[in-house]
């Protein structure tokens, strides 16, 4: 997998790029508009992560132009001024995704991988793990080829773990990410536990290969038993 | 009191004063110059006869004043020598008035033919009450005519002079800051409502200047602050997960994280109210509130569970506004997440929705908090450490702009907040 970022942040480009190497993924990068137009005219990628606001142009004219050359690159729009007009010009210019600055690591890797699966997969969206199986077309867990009843919650939680499988993923990550960014100021996230608890309660009486640990108090990891 | 009804009082009142005195003067001015004629006329009469009474001699002993109004009378020396004319007034009966009528009447001496005679003339003065009464008549007139026309002059023409004055009050009486009005200024000829005119624009131009400036830098700092916040917060959250810390460091770094994410909301509120303020919100759409607000309420279902609160929402059917959804969204959760937050465990809270009005209340053990500042910014009660201070004055501002009006009151132990959307 082929990822290119495009940000002329350095610090932040190092960041996603450390986040996605550790993934196994093949990243490159580009810190302007220009060096971000070269690499897109000469190689393919799986996703390109594409920073808006570059100093020497705007990055949804190099949407445009990936969208006019038919290329089959998933972008991710990353923005600074989270304003809906940039949401909405992006994916109406056929982003599959946008992401406002700030976000969470956890988050990141969460996107990039759903929008990779929708590309590989082809509407095949299924997250495999030993004997557990999300398809995230339907929403659906099976374990053993048994469907698992999850409401709405219990389902984001699980999928937002699984995409982030083996990293921990704090509980503000995994709070903002499931209850929304206006969760904020409640009482520490602690109400995320009875989510977790029935999770794992499903997961155990299904005896699905993957477990959700506790770290430190600080937030959640989804492991191999 | 108004300026033109205050001066035309002043004006009134010193008219009153200066007509008195006129009216005063006038009259012995006049009085005197009717004197002077008077005195002439009989002088004038005095000498006619005594010219006439020269050539005939029977004229020389008429003691009575009778019809032709005067005497003569023979006297002696002592009475002649020294003897100064003197005019005087006094009383005679009148036949036409039936009454005692003033008249002027001169005595002076003349000597003829060695003898020395004495003569009186009188003659019909003005009646000096009848004159005082028509003056008063006059003067209380013309005071009359002057008041009516300093009133009307204030009327008519002040108020037209006065205008522009009254156009700008009237404009500066409804003029708020964050709309960004105009004001139209009436031209005008008069030196001191121009001045006025123009030290109001220059005013309103600097404080919108820098009202527009402070919310300008606002949104800039916020913005800025995003990017190195993202960073931080991204370098510890890789930390974290390299699986390579001790319980401790973790800890130390948690807390380093948690209050990165605290100033992150913080930051992202800020952002939020300069962007509601400026106006970024513009895309509307009609919004059925109680399928949002059920929405909201199962978003929040777990935080109420946790906090052991139960919601309560009963709402009438189609209650629809035209408002932007991600506003609107905000509007509503802060309110609900505010009364979780707040909320004792164990109670309800109960939240209504009509055509007209959503309200929300919960019970807590603080008192009433009607005469705190509950919708300034970073105003925060019961030590709620982990709120950003921000969320009433979100709900507030965007209140606001759609004209609705967010209220709180206190009840029995139940805080309400009050959505009216009228």
């Amino acid at each position: 997998m082929k990822i290119l970022i495009v940000e002329d942040e350095p610090q932040m480009l190092e960041n996603m790029a450390k986040t996605l190497k550790a993934e196994a993924y093949i990243v490159e990068s580009a810190a302007s508009f220009k060096e971000a137009s070269q690499r897109i005219g000469v190689y393919d990628y799986d996703c390109i992560l594409l920073d808006i606001g570059l100093p020497d142009g705007n990055g949804l004219e190099l949407l445009k132009t990936i969208k006019d050359k038919g290329l089959e690159d998933g972008v991710i729009i990353v923005s600074a001024k989270d304003s809906l007009d940039d949401k909405l010009q992006g994916l109406d210019l056929g982003a599959d995704d946008y992401l406002p600055k700030p976000f969470h690591m956890a988050e990141l890797r969460a996107r990039v991988k759903a929008v990779l699966r929708r590309r590989n997969f082809e509407g095949q969206n299924e997250l495999q793990i030993g004997n557990v199986s999300i398809n995230t077309s339907n929403r659906t867990l099976f374990i053993e080829k048994e469907e698992v009843d999850l409401n709405r919650k219990e389902y984001d939680v699980l999928l937002y773990l699984a995409s982030n499988k083996d990293r921990l993923v704090n509980k503000t990550a995994l709070a903002e990410h499931v209850w929304g960014d206006n969760i904020d100021q409640a009482d520490s996230f602690d109400f995320i536990y009875s989510q977790i608890k029935n999770l794992r309660k499903k997961l155990e009486t299904h005896k699905a290969d993957i477990e959700i640990k506790a770290v430190y108090g600080i937030g959640y990891k989804l492991q191999n038993k | 009191m108004k300026l033109l009804n205050y001066t035309t009082t002043y004006f009134s009142g010193i008219l009153l004063v200066l007509i008195s005195i006129w009216a005063v003067v006038f009259y012995y001015a006049m009085f005197d110059e009717i004197y002077d004629s008077i005195d002439d006329g009989l002088d004038n009469r005095k000498m006619v006869l005594i010219a006439r009474a020269t050539k005939d001699p029977n004229l020389m002993q008429k003691p009575q004043l009778d019809e032709y109004l005067y005497t003569i009378e023979k006297v002696d020396f002592k009475n002649y020598r020294g003897f100064k004319d003197t005019y005087n007034d006094t009383l005679m009966y009148m036949i036409n008035e039936e009454d005692y009528e003033p008249v002027r009447m001169l005595e002076s001496v003349f000597k003829l033919n060695n003898e020395y005679y004495k003569i009186k003339v009188a003659t019909s003065m003005v009646e000096e009450d009848d004159q005082i009464q028509n003056l008063l008549k006059y003067t209380v007139l013309l005071y009359a005519a002057l008041v009516i026309s300093i009133l009307f002059l204030n009327n008519f023409f002040l108020r037209k002079v006065w205008k522009p004055f009254y156009n700008l009050m009237a404009q500066l009486k409804t003029f708020r800051l964050e709309k960004k009005q105009s004001i139209t200024y009436t031209p005008t000829k008069i030196e001191e409502f121009t001045l006025l005119n123009n030290s109001i624009e220059k005013l309103l131009q600097k404080t919108q200047e820098s009202y527009e400036g402070q919310k300008q830098f606002i949104e800039n700092a916020s913005h800025e602050l995003q990017t190195p916040l993202a960073i931080a917060i991204n370098k510890l959250e890789i930390l974290f997960e390299e699986n390579e810390l001790t319980e401790n460091q973790a800890e130390q770094l948690q807390q380093a994280l948690e209050n990165l994410e605290r100033l992150k909301r913080l930051n992202r509120s800020l952002l939020l109210i300069s962007k509601i303020e400026n106006d970024q919100f513009q895309e509307k759409e009609t919004l059925d509130l109680k399928s949002l607000i059920e929405e909201i309420n199962a978003d929040f279902s777990e935080m109420a569970s946790h906090k052991n609160v139960l919601l309560h929402f009963s709402a009438e059917d189609k209650v629809f506004k035209n408002m932007n959804p991600d506003l609107a969204y905000m509007l509503f959760s802060n309110l609900i997440k505010n009364a979780i937050s707040h909320g004792n465990s164990g109670t309800d809270i109960l939240m209504e929705l009509a055509e007209k009005k959503f309200s929300i209340s919960n019970f807590s053990d603080s008192d009433s908090l009607e005469k705190e500042p509950v919708f300034e910014r970073f105003q925060k009660f019961n030590g709620s450490k982990n709120s950003t201070g921000l969320g009433l004055s979100i709900s507030k501002s965007i209140s606001e702009k759609y004209g609705y009006a967010l209220n709180y009151s206190y009840k029995n132990g139940q805080h309400i907040f009050t959505l009216n959307f009228i």
